[in-house]
């Protein structure tokens, strides 16, 4: 680690410490949804449209129902008459009051709107029968025009939805000072306009998604498993869409295999699973085959941008204008009309830009929803905004590094608390070393001249060295900022820190892991906050009824909201116990120092206790103050007030086969700060995988639909999640810059590689090509558009 | 059809359907959930295991074609000839020593797939790691650390 500022010397944070989790998820003992058996369960089986667009004119159920196994098979309009749920699947984010929001439910009963949507379940006995019978049922379409892309939808000549006379569903503009931003680009020395592409992926955790609805034998109760990274919030909003009463709810989110955004939703199936299970008191399970999570699990990016730059003679930023078409999908999902405006604020990233722009309309298609992936709306701003700096350094006559330099906010140099014209105030930034430090790192120079010789000597593997300096913003979210963004949920955490009898601390935290290693990196807080053994601290999550106050997962919130939580809860519990020594002690309770989970008493040196020992005390409470409650047991709920602002310099180094148009990213180096850290070795991996699922976007993935709305590529047969040999190791290091949002001075980074890499890698791209006059490459720079690019480029030349 | 296995050195003797995939004979009938399975194409590697001390992916196969035939699955590591009880086999120790694990779901098979690979290569390079496991796909860790791990339990040098 570089550090620019000393992190805090604590026994636990900060240490790489091995993580808990590992054990159980190494030896096959981590229990996922599917691995969890009940006696009496019935398999759901899917019965999905296979048009994009269509109206149900038949369904024979007839052959189904007849089949072994099978005990019921319901059509969308059956289950609609069965009164399962009491309002449609929810949307968390109507961004404009006058957004257009077709309704949803878990099964369609006239019209499909996207290849995949459920229009009959089929329950029984064995997972094959269920599946057997599902194929057995018989459903006849009348196909209607299919909206098969942003254009088709921002065209209007085909409408996703019969019953709606527009594919569009939102205007959403923040343009802070509209007579600035004309005036910046009215007089500006330089300007540039570029189009970019975010394409469809598929966010393909290694786990599908799952459920098992599990009924009470009496009394109506239903626990939901589910591999969710909300369990919180979906047990809120089963309960506003099922009628079932939330009291009666209970989700449990046990080992989940991976979300990147997404496992943050409320889906057909697991209400269909609830509402079911309690209806007919028998345990409902489903399990999501790879190949039918295209059209069962919402999708990410799909948008076009379009941004403007402006900048002076000296290639200073004057403003900065965006607009982006944003591909809804079929149906508005939790937050998918919200996502494009989680990249709103950064189109100008990390940049002194006085003068800003943004608006997004929001278009219907005939796709799978979308909505949040890794990053969810930031790595498409990054990208925009770190491609269109290459090209302006290229308007100007200058390098790509210079470019950056001349523009970063507070020159580069250390900030707190700035405000940026997107309306934000950044928390805290220090982006020059960071730069410094990746130039340094990659050998930049050396690789400048190696990628000239290359040229110079006409070989076939060209060179092309990428930068991109990016901020991103996590820590969601302060509430009352969320509630100015028409989100209807809060942003805060929970936290109860409880020291038992035995000296044990139990933590509760409504932070919902899944990989991300929240056990070990929590023990380590409350270890130093408590001065105790990270083995005496036991960390619980993930079930609502151990769990019953959070709001889980994403976002890069987990340490900056819910271990800021857990932070505050410790010190709490310290407060208390030291009432209680300064009672059993009579001492002054300003007297006493607590230090390695051991308080002493100024000038009495052999008068000391543990807090440990102290909890026992508060338990038999048989010599507490007066008026004090027993236990030592304390809660907070955070609510940051403000976002936090992790940033840093990425460096791709690719190589182009010139006869082929293959691209081989040779080499990646990362210089990422995401303030304090708890666990250095866990911010890497996630730095690891982030950065690949970037890359990922960059070079190969890309969910791919005919003119019909028939995704081309749903197995990964044909979705090119990368292996290990698509990619290098990575050279990172980072930079400690505290953040003002909280007293750790954490920020986040999760989705911190995924925002910086696909930006750097195709710059790298564009840099290699650039002797050929190629300016931009659309994603995924697959060997073809490459070659093309090549080809064309020579063309233009000879 | 009935058919006798042994897994994890244990035998069993079942009643199966024909048709049913070995990984869902594991998991379903013998209770071995530790196996997961990750897609539909045999393309992810989270469900493999060994037969006959070859790594195989248990939804390419069927149970039946598992008669007379003797598995491991990732239960079974850590009881391996050579190690003491409730220990680690030591590609499971170098994954959690380098961070090759994140959401876990892959591991069992990388785990297994990289036993496999070592028996074949006890001394592979960095380069020969990532091509031996090009049938595991991993979406948490960006196989940084993977290679890491397997570089380690063969007993390498690895750089950070």
């Amino acid at each position: 680690m570089t550090t620019v500022e000393d992190p805090p010397k604590t026994p636990f944070v900060g240490q790489p410490m091995k993580r808990r989790e590992d054990a159980a998820l190494l030896t096959g003992e981590g229990k996922y949804v599917d691995d969890i058996q009940v006696a009496g369960q019935l398999w759901m089986g899917m019965v999905r449209s296979t048009f994009a667009h269509a109206r149900i004119s038949a369904i024979d159920a007839s052959t189904a129902e007849d089949m072994e196994g099978v005990v019921a098979v319901y059509t969308g309009v059956q289950l609609a008459a069965m009164e399962l749920w009491i309002a449609p699947l929810p949307c968390a984010w109507p961004v404009t009051d006058d957004m257009v929001n077709p309704e949803h439910y878990p099964a369609a009963t006239d019209e499909v709107h996207h290849l995949g949507e459920i229009v009959a379940v089929v329950l029984a006995e064995t997972r094959y029968q269920a599946a057997d019978a599902a194929e057995m049922v018989d459903v006849e379409y009348d196909p209607l025009p299919v909206v098969a892309s942003i254009d088709d939808a921002v065209a209007g000549e085909k409408l996703a939805h019969s019953g709606h006379d527009t594919n569009k569903s939102y205007h959403w503009p923040l343009i802070p000072d509209p007579d600035a931003l004309d005036a910046a680009f009215e007089g500006a020395a330089h300007t540039i306009e570029a189009d970019f592409v975010q394409q469809r992926l598929i966010p393909a955790a290694m786990e599908p998604r799952g459920v098992l609805a599990v009924p009470a034998p009496h009394g109506g109760d239903v626990t939901l498993y589910s591999a969710t990274q909300v369990p919180h919030i979906l047990k809120v909003m089963a309960a506003a869409t099922t009628g079932i009463p939330e009291s009666k709810i209970r989700v449990v989110a046990p080992s989940v295999g991976g979300g990147f955004g997404a496992k943050l939703n409320v889906n057909p199936d697991e209400i269909l699973a609830i509402s079911l299970a309690q209806k007919l008191g028998r345990p409902i399970r489903w399990t999501e085959t790879r190949s039918e999570a295209a059209g069962s699990t919402h999708q990410g990016r799909a948008q076009q941008q379009k941004i403007e730059l402006a900048a002076d003679a000296d290639g200073k930023l004057l403003g900065c204008r965006v607009h982006i078409d944003a591909d809804m999908g079929a149906y508005m999902m939790l937050i998918t009309p919200g996502v494009p405006l989680l990249g709103s604020f950064l189109y100008t990233g990390v940049y002194a830009v006085p003068a800003f722009g943004f608006t997004c309309d929001g278009y219907f298609t005939n796709l799978t929803p979308t909505d949040a992936y890794r990053g969810a709306g930031r790595p498409e701003a990054s990208y925009a905004i770190e491609r269109a700096m290459d090209i302006l350094a290229n308007e100007v006559g200058l390098s790509p590094v210079e470019i950056r330099r001349r523009n970063y906010l507070a020159g580069g140099d250390h900030f707190e608390n700035l405000d940026v014209p997107s309306t934000l105030t950044f928390d805290s930034g220090h982006y020059a070393p960071t730069l410094d430090r990746a130039l340094e790192m990659s050998d930049y120079d050396a690789l400048k001249d190696e990628q000239q010789r290359r040229r110079d000597a006409g070989e076939q593997k060209q060179l092309g060295i990428g930068l991109c300096t990016y901020v991103e913003i996590c820590g969601l979210a302060p509430s009352r900022a969320l509630g100015g963004l028409n989100y209807s949920a809060g942003g805060w955490e929970h936290a109860t820190v409880r020291l038992l009898p035995t000296g044990k601390a139990e933590v509760v935290t409504g932070s919902t892991p899944h990989g991300q290693g929240h056990e070990t990196s929590w023990a380590q807080i409350v270890s130093d906050k408590l001065g105790i053994d990270p083995a005496d601290v036991e960390v619980l999550h993930s079930d609502t009824a151990i769990s019953p106050l959070g709001l889980d997962t994403y976002g890069s919130r987990s340490l900056s909201v819910g271990g800021v939580a857990v932070s505050m809860a410790c010190e709490k519990v310290v407060e208390k116990a030291k009432l209680i020594v300064a009672h059993q002690m009579e001492a002054n309770p300003d007297d006493l120092t607590f230090e390695g989970g051991t308080f002493s008493v100024a000038g009495s040196p052999d008068k000391t206790v543990t807090i440990q020992e102290i909890a026992f005390g508060a338990f038999t409470a048989h010599d507490l103050p007066d008026g004090m409650e027993p236990n030592l047991q304390e809660q907070v709920t955070f609510d940051p007030p403000n976002f936090a602002f992790p940033f840093g310099t990425h460096v791709a180094v690719v190589e182009i086969d010139e006869g082929t148009g293959g691209v081989q990213l040779l080499d990646y180096i990362a210089v990422d700060d995401c303030g304090n850290q708890v666990n250095p070795m866990i911010v890497e991996g996630q730095l690891h995988g982030g950065i690949v699922q970037g890359v990922a976007q960059a070079l190969w993935e890309c969910a791919s639909y005919d003119d019909e709305g028939i995704c081309l590529n749903p197995s990964f047969l044909d979705y090119l999640v990368p292996s290990a040999v698509e990619v290098p190791s990575f050279k990172l290091d980072s930079t400690v810059t505290p953040s003002t949002s909280n007293p750790l001075g954490v920020k986040g980074v999760g989705e911190a590689g995924t925002i910086g890499s696909a930006a750097a890698v195709i710059n790298a791209v564009c840099d290699a090509l650039s002797p050929y006059g190629v300016t931009d490459m659309e994603m995924p720079a697959t060997p073809q558009r490459v070659w093309r690019a090549i080809r064309d480029g020579k063309a233009a030349q000879a | 059809m009935e058919i006798t296995l042994t897994v994890n050195g244990r035998s069993y003797t079942r009643d199966v359907e024909p048709r049913t995939l070995l990984a869902h004979f594991l998991r379903d009938d013998l209770g071995l959930t530790g196996t997961n399975i990750g897609c539909d194409t045999s393309s992810c590697g989270a469900c493999t295991i060994h037969i006959d001390g070859q790594s195989v992916k248990s939804c390419t196969a069927l149970a039946v074609q598992a008669n007379g035939r003797d598995l491991t699955t990732i239960e079974g590591m850590a009881e391996m000839p050579g190690v003491g009880d409730g220990e680690l086999h030591p590609m499971q120790e170098a994954f959690r020593e380098c961070h090759g694990l994140q959401c876990g779901y892959c591991t069992p098979g990388m785990v297994m797939a990289a036993t496999s690979f070592l028996n074949e290569n006890p001394k592979p390079s960095e380069s020969e790691v990532r091509i031996g496991l090009e049938g595991n796909l991993c979406r948490c860790t960006g196989y940084h650390n993977i290679v890491r791990a397997v570089m380690t339990a063969s007993g390498q040098e690895v750089s950070s």
